[in-house]
């Protein structure tokens, strides 16, 4: 409600991207920075929130650990990724002494803190804000989604595995958005299929199709299908940027097909 | 800064309801009353209910998508492959029921009966051979009309489903309860913990995938454990080594790129219950609710699955005098 009064430090933000899954580990924190890295090679200014409290994965994926958040007049200067300050992150990450210390909160805490992290960070002036989320449909999503409705999020990418485990827990995560009134920009399969380095076969470790499947019965747009691929899961341990060092990997142009359709359907809402 | 969540000085210490940041919140005078301090009824009450109940097992992950569902249910169907043997498995995932899927439950309904509400029961492959089942399973998913139905549940309610889950399911006389939990150290692990202090826990089994991306959020979730002491029974690795099926060559999907959980156990000085090999056939024995281990007998996944299960009963085997005792006085 308070946002609603005053327009704040997310005035400068022009789109606001939710990265869900009602399933844990299907790759929410790997899309959400492989997104951010390729709009910002496609000159975008671009932020990351990543309210995943018990579990941020985001610092280590841009070696950004053990950085700090500075405090500034408008509030948290967010961790700047690169030398041209073109990605910012703010996650509880920074906030740790140690980065083994466990976050043993329950939903009230994590509520005031995802609030804070909304209304107090400075993110100055950005093309695009990707928010990564933890998986389910509980108090961090309630929360950032109410913070975030004055500022009308583009909406949201849900990410699912293919097996039908997977896309169980995600298909109520479609219902959570129905819900609250977010609209899906698209699904993304992660983990499509692993092309073996030996021998070329191409193996479909959690099966496939079950992405393509429930954005069709859904009726909401299927944005691609990542395959497994080490060298995006080395590079992600590592934080390296998988977009400028490895193009000719086989998730690079799945990747970056994505962040294609969500920059064409930007401008589109803006018209 | 007046907004920190960490003013709270939390509802049982003794400066609640009385600390500075406690003005103007509305559950000031609940707080001052002493009511949040004293134990929660229901505590007794499950210790009640558990005394049936033999052992005690939490699968646990600050990661999600590590594999504690699959992880929890071959647990159960391993243990229920001795039909004398009563394995009751409960999912604590409010938001992301997978169990009633991996068991091949989907879509059964729970009944109420006198002393409760009845847990479904799978008719395990071999138990069904014998009359007697032996493998009774809870889910949240059990109490949803549809599968689309999405639980848009806050913590305290979610305490209170886990608190009835305890109290209020009839296992009956059980050797093993599994309790499979959501990723993460929040609302429902505490809940879990807190409701299962006075019933004793045998301990955790924690899982995790080899990459460092993963590690580092199992590494917060033994935090956890030491914080709220809860003994750690070991760690699994799973998704370790790809085999492919065609070449039969090794690949690293999630490759551990920081020597993965055996250095990781090595360094916290916890027991590496073993590694489980990334079999596509895991995820759809899983996928059609039925028990990879019957399914594939011989595997090399099968038989890391089985070495881990003996030696989580040979754990809970050696704790048991301790908790007779623990009952007895």
């Amino acid at each position: 409600m308070e946002a609603a009064a005053e327009p704040g430090n997310l005035a400068g933000v022009r789109h606001i991207i939710l990265v869900l899954s009602g399933k844990g580990g299907v790759g929410k924190s790997t899309i959400s920075t492989e997104l951010a890295l390729a709009l910002r090679h496609a000159g975008k200014k671009v932020g990351i929130l990543d309210v995943d409290l018990c579990g941020p994965s985001i610092p280590r994926m841009l070696r950004a650990q053990g950085r700090a958040v500075h405090q500034c007049d408008s509030g948290w200067v967010p961790v700047f990724v690169d030398q041209e300050q073109s990605i910012s992150l703010m996650s509880v990450g920074f906030l740790l002494e140690s980065p083994d210390e466990a976050v043993v909160w329950r939903g009230p805490k994590k509520n005031a803190l995802i609030k804070q992290f909304v209304s107090d960070v400075a993110w100055g002036q950005l093309d695009y804000l990707v928010v990564d989320t933890p998986p389910g449909t509980s108090d961090e999503h309630m929360a950032t989604v109410e913070a975030l409705r004055p500022y009308s999020p583009l909406g949201a990418l849900v990410v699912t595995t293919p097996q039908a485990v997977s896309v169980g827990d995600v298909r109520r995560e479609l219902t959570f958005c129905r819900k609250t009134g977010l609209q899906v920009v698209g699904v993304v399969e992660n983990m499509s299929g692993f092309v073996c380095p030996h021998c070329a076969e191409c193996t479909n470790v959690f099966s496939r199709g079950g992405g393509e499947e429930l954005a069709r019965l859904a009726g909401v747009p299927f944005l691609g299908s990542v395959p497994l691929d080490p060298e995006l899961t080395r590079s992600l341990e590592e934080g390296r940027d998988f977009i400028r060092d490895f193009p000719n990997s086989p998730a690079f142009p799945a990747l970056s097909s994505i962040a294609q359709k969500v920059l064409s359907q930007a401008p589109a809402r803006l018209s | 800064m007046e907004e920190v969540p960490q003013g709270c000085p939390g509802t049982g210490s003794a400066q609640a309801g009385r600390g500075a940041s406690c003005q103007g919140c509305p559950n000031q005078r609940l707080c001052a009353s002493g009511a949040g301090a004293a134990p929660d009824p229901a505590i007794e009450e499950i210790k009640e209910k558990m005394k049936t109940v033999k052992h005690k097992i939490l699968v646990l992950s600050g990661k999600g998508g590590v594999g504690k569902s699959t992880f929890s249910a071959h647990l159960a169907h391993g243990l229920a492959e001795d039909e004398n043997t009563q394995v009751a498995l409960l999912d604590i995932d409010i938001c992301g029921p997978s169990i009633p899927k991996i068991m091949g439950l989907e879509g059964e309904q729970v009944h109420q009966s006198g002393s409760g509400w009845s847990p479904v029961v799978s008719s395990h492959t071999f138990a069904s051979l014998f009359v007697e089942d032996n493998l009774g399973v809870m889910s949240v998913g059990f109490l949803l009309s549809s599968p689309d139905d999405a639980v848009i549940w806050r913590g305290p309610k979610k305490n209170g489903m886990i608190k009835q889950f305890l109290r209020d399911v009839d296992w009956g006389e059980v050797d093993y309860l599994i309790v499979d939990t959501p990723p993460g150290t929040s609302d429902e692990h505490l809940s879990a913990v807190q409701y299962l202090s006075a019933a004793h826990i045998d301990g955790a089994v924690i899982i995790t995938t080899p990459q460092e991306v993963s590690l580092q959020d199992v590494r917060k979730e033994i935090n956890f454990c030491r914080k709220v002491k809860l003994p750690v029974i070991g760690v699994v690795e799973n998704m370790s080594v790809f085999i492919c099926p065609r070449c039969k060559k090794e690949s690293q999907i999630f490759p551990p790129t920081t020597g993965g959980a055996e250095i990781m156990c090595q360094d916290l000085k916890i027991p590496l219950l073993g590694k489980v090999p990334l079999d596509p056939h895991i995820g759809k024995s899983c996928d059609k609710g039925q028990s990879f281990l019957t399914d594939a007998p011989d595997s090399p996944a099968t038989l890391a699955y089985r070495s881990i299960i003996q030696r989580i009963q040979e754990f809970c085997g050696h704790h048991q005098p301790k908790e007779e005792h623990l009952i007895g006085s």
